[in-house]
């Protein structure tokens, strides 16, 4: 399925200067390698950013001492890190199956309605949200949970998603 | 306790006692009641005294594979010639599974102190506690946990670091666990060699999840002969294990209860049973990767590690997954077969290839274009996706499937043979 994505229009700066590069070496401290310090690092990339371009992944790749194209197979390997610009809204919703039998696609399509984004991966038109379906959120007695950015929602009902769309709105 | 509600008088809470009180997440919380004693009493006795312990208690492994925890701490290197690592694994992702989740959101403390005692037990100077990256609740809370504690200075020589997991189920697979740590992509490694020879960074490493960890103090405190008396079954199962249940029960949530306790218990007066009007269909008792009760079987069946294998099953992570007579068994086994389709790593061809064809048949048969032969090639097929693969999320795909056809057949039939509406388009 094809969706649409949010443009990138920012122009490219490092991340890792000032606070930011002081972050990262206490990063490394924790850790006998280098490299062991990717996670982290795109963790912070996508912190700073919002996602993580081909040229951060070239700059973590650098900052760590690895090839730019294992950074990328380790970014495509996880599905947590944006590999494109996502709507300020990122809202993940459980659909595995102990949340399917509670109801959790009509919490799925709720918010698709609500806040105008077409499909399940697509940002909406004013570019404030972006909803996908994920697997097993770990929270299944709490069903259905979502995520919106760092916020972990549990026991979300169709009936409950317009006052959440306007709270984040 | 049956957290999110009120104990239950059935139950026997030592790990979830404090579940639901927020004072507890603190470092005067956790001191106030008793917390760090038995760190301390630990790092007054050797290494092998610890493990002897633990080993006389029967404790085993709470994230899947049950293997006796003292033991997997003996087969590190007595003497040391280079670092030992320790590997927390609170990766939990098995669907039905929230504890850890619990446990790291009421009790930072408790896995702790238990993480620094399993630390010294293998002498590891380092211990990486990897979290699942959606738990971002619990990440703060163990943040700020740590934190308090190492002002305190607890852990002495021993040095605990968070690491975050960025979204991949068989991450919680150990040696998947150890290649994220390393900053690879989640590879599960063949074995041997095990991780207690060559781990993490290649170098003696110990793997334990975090309910096992959590156990470890009060077995410390209270002694391995308290903790080995915890048994209403089998003596090789021993203590208390976090039940976690969800799907249709009318109270889910996490319930305590001593090794051996029925399940039938535990879904009907614990959990409320099944909602009004309903009846219970299916079981799935050790999170989603283990085969698929019917009713008769779970209302038998005895919650410990031989119980449920008794049963044709085994316990898992204790993750309960209930479907009442509204649940549509073939939808419900395709969405599990699409989940691990999904977190497949792709390394193995059986996996790889497998997880995707189980799950495009299962969704040929729900859209009404099954052939009677379909199943007997899901049979094929799962047959050759079990025991063949570097670990187990192919065997794991495989499970549901198998008991699914074996126990529920006529729902397959019925799309085959389109007595039942079409429910997916093709």
């Amino acid at each position: 399925m094809s969706v649409s994505h949010a443009a990138d229009t920012e122009e490219y700066r490092a991340v890792f200067a000032g606070k930011v590069l002081e972050e990262l070496q206490t990063i490394l401290s924790r850790y006998p390698t280098k490299q062991a310090a990717l996670l982290p690092a795109l963790w912070v990339v996508q912190r700073e950013r919002g996602w993580i371009s081909d040229r951060n992944m070239a700059e973590v790749a650098d900052a760590l001492g690895i090839t730019p194209a294992s950074v990328k197979g380790v970014v495509t390997f996880y599905t947590m890190y944006h590999q494109h610009p996502v709507g300020r809204n990122f809202v993940q919703v459980c659909t595995t199956s102990p949340c399917n039998i509670c109801g959790a696609e009509g919490v799925v399509k709720a918010f698709l309605e609500q806040t105008g984004a077409k499909d399940a991966g697509a940002t909406s038109p004013d570019g404030k949200w972006t909803i996908i379906e994920v697997e097993c959120l770990g929270a299944c007695g709490f069903a259905t949970p979502v995520l919106i950015n760092d916020d972990f929602i549990e026991n979300v009902t169709p009936d409950k998603v317009a006052d959440l769309v306007k709270k984040y709105r | 306790m049956g957290y999110p509600h009120k104990p239950h008088l059935k139950e026997t809470v030592v790990l979830s006692q404090y579940f639901g009180d927020a004072d507890m997440r603190t470092y005067k919380g956790w001191v106030k009641r008793g917390g760090y004693e038995a760190l301390a009493q630990a790092l007054k006795m050797t290494p092998v005294e610890v493990i002897e312990v633990v080993k006389e208690s029967g404790l085993r492994g709470r994230g899947g594979a049950g293997f006796p925890t003292g033991l997997k701490w003996s087969f590190m290197p007595k003497e040391k010639k280079q670092p030992h690592y320790l590997c927390v694994n609170a990766d939990e992702s098995e669907p039905g599974t929230f504890k850890d989740r619990e446990i790291m959101r009421w009790t930072p403390h408790a896995l702790l102190e238990g993480t620094a005692i399993a630390a010294h037990a293998i002498q590891a100077e380092v211990a990486y506690i990897y979290i699942r990256g959606e738990f971002t609740e619990p990440w703060t809370i163990m943040e700020k946990a740590l934190a308090e504690a190492n002002a305190a200075g607890v852990f002495g020589k021993i040095k605990i670091v968070l690491h975050r997991g960025a979204g991949a189920y068989i991450c919680g697979e150990e040696t998947a666990l150890m290649n994220s740590i390393e900053g690879k992509r989640g590879n599960p490694r063949i074995k041997p060699p095990f991780p207690a020879a060559a781990g993490l960074f290649g170098m003696p490493t110990t793997i334990n999840n975090v309910e096992t960890l959590t156990a470890v103090p009060h077995i410390l405190k209270k002694g391995a002969a308290w903790y080995k008396g915890l048994c209403l079954s089998n003596p090789k199962s021993t203590g208390t294990k976090l039940f976690s249940v969800c799907g249709h029960v009318k109270r889910p949530g996490n319930y305590e209860v001593t090794m051996g306790f029925p399940l039938k218990d535990l879904l009907y007066d614990m959990c409320g049973g099944v909602p009004a009007g309903r009846t219970l269909k299916a079981c799935i008792p050790g999170g989603s990767s283990v085969p698929i009760l019917n009713r008769e079987e779970t209302e038998r069946t005895l919650l410990d590690y031989e119980g449920c294998v008794t049963a044709g099953t085994m316990l898992g992570s204790g993750g309960v997954i209930v479907f009442d007579d509204s649940a549509d068994m073939v939808y419900q086994i395709m969405r599990l077969a699409r989940f691990y389709a999904h977190e497949s790593c792709a390394q193995c061809t059986q996996c790889r290839e497998g997880t995707a064809w189980t799950t495009k048949i299962m969704e040929r048969i729900l859209a009404g274009q099954g052939k009677m032969q379909d199943l007997d090639l899901l049979l094929d097929l799962s047959e050759n996706m079990t025991g063949k693969t570097i670990c187990v999320l192919s065997d794991s795909c495989a499970a549901p499937v198998v008991s699914g056809i074996k126990k529920f057949k006529n729902e397959f039939e019925d799309y085959i043979a389109g007595r039942r509406k079409p429910m997916m388009v093709a």
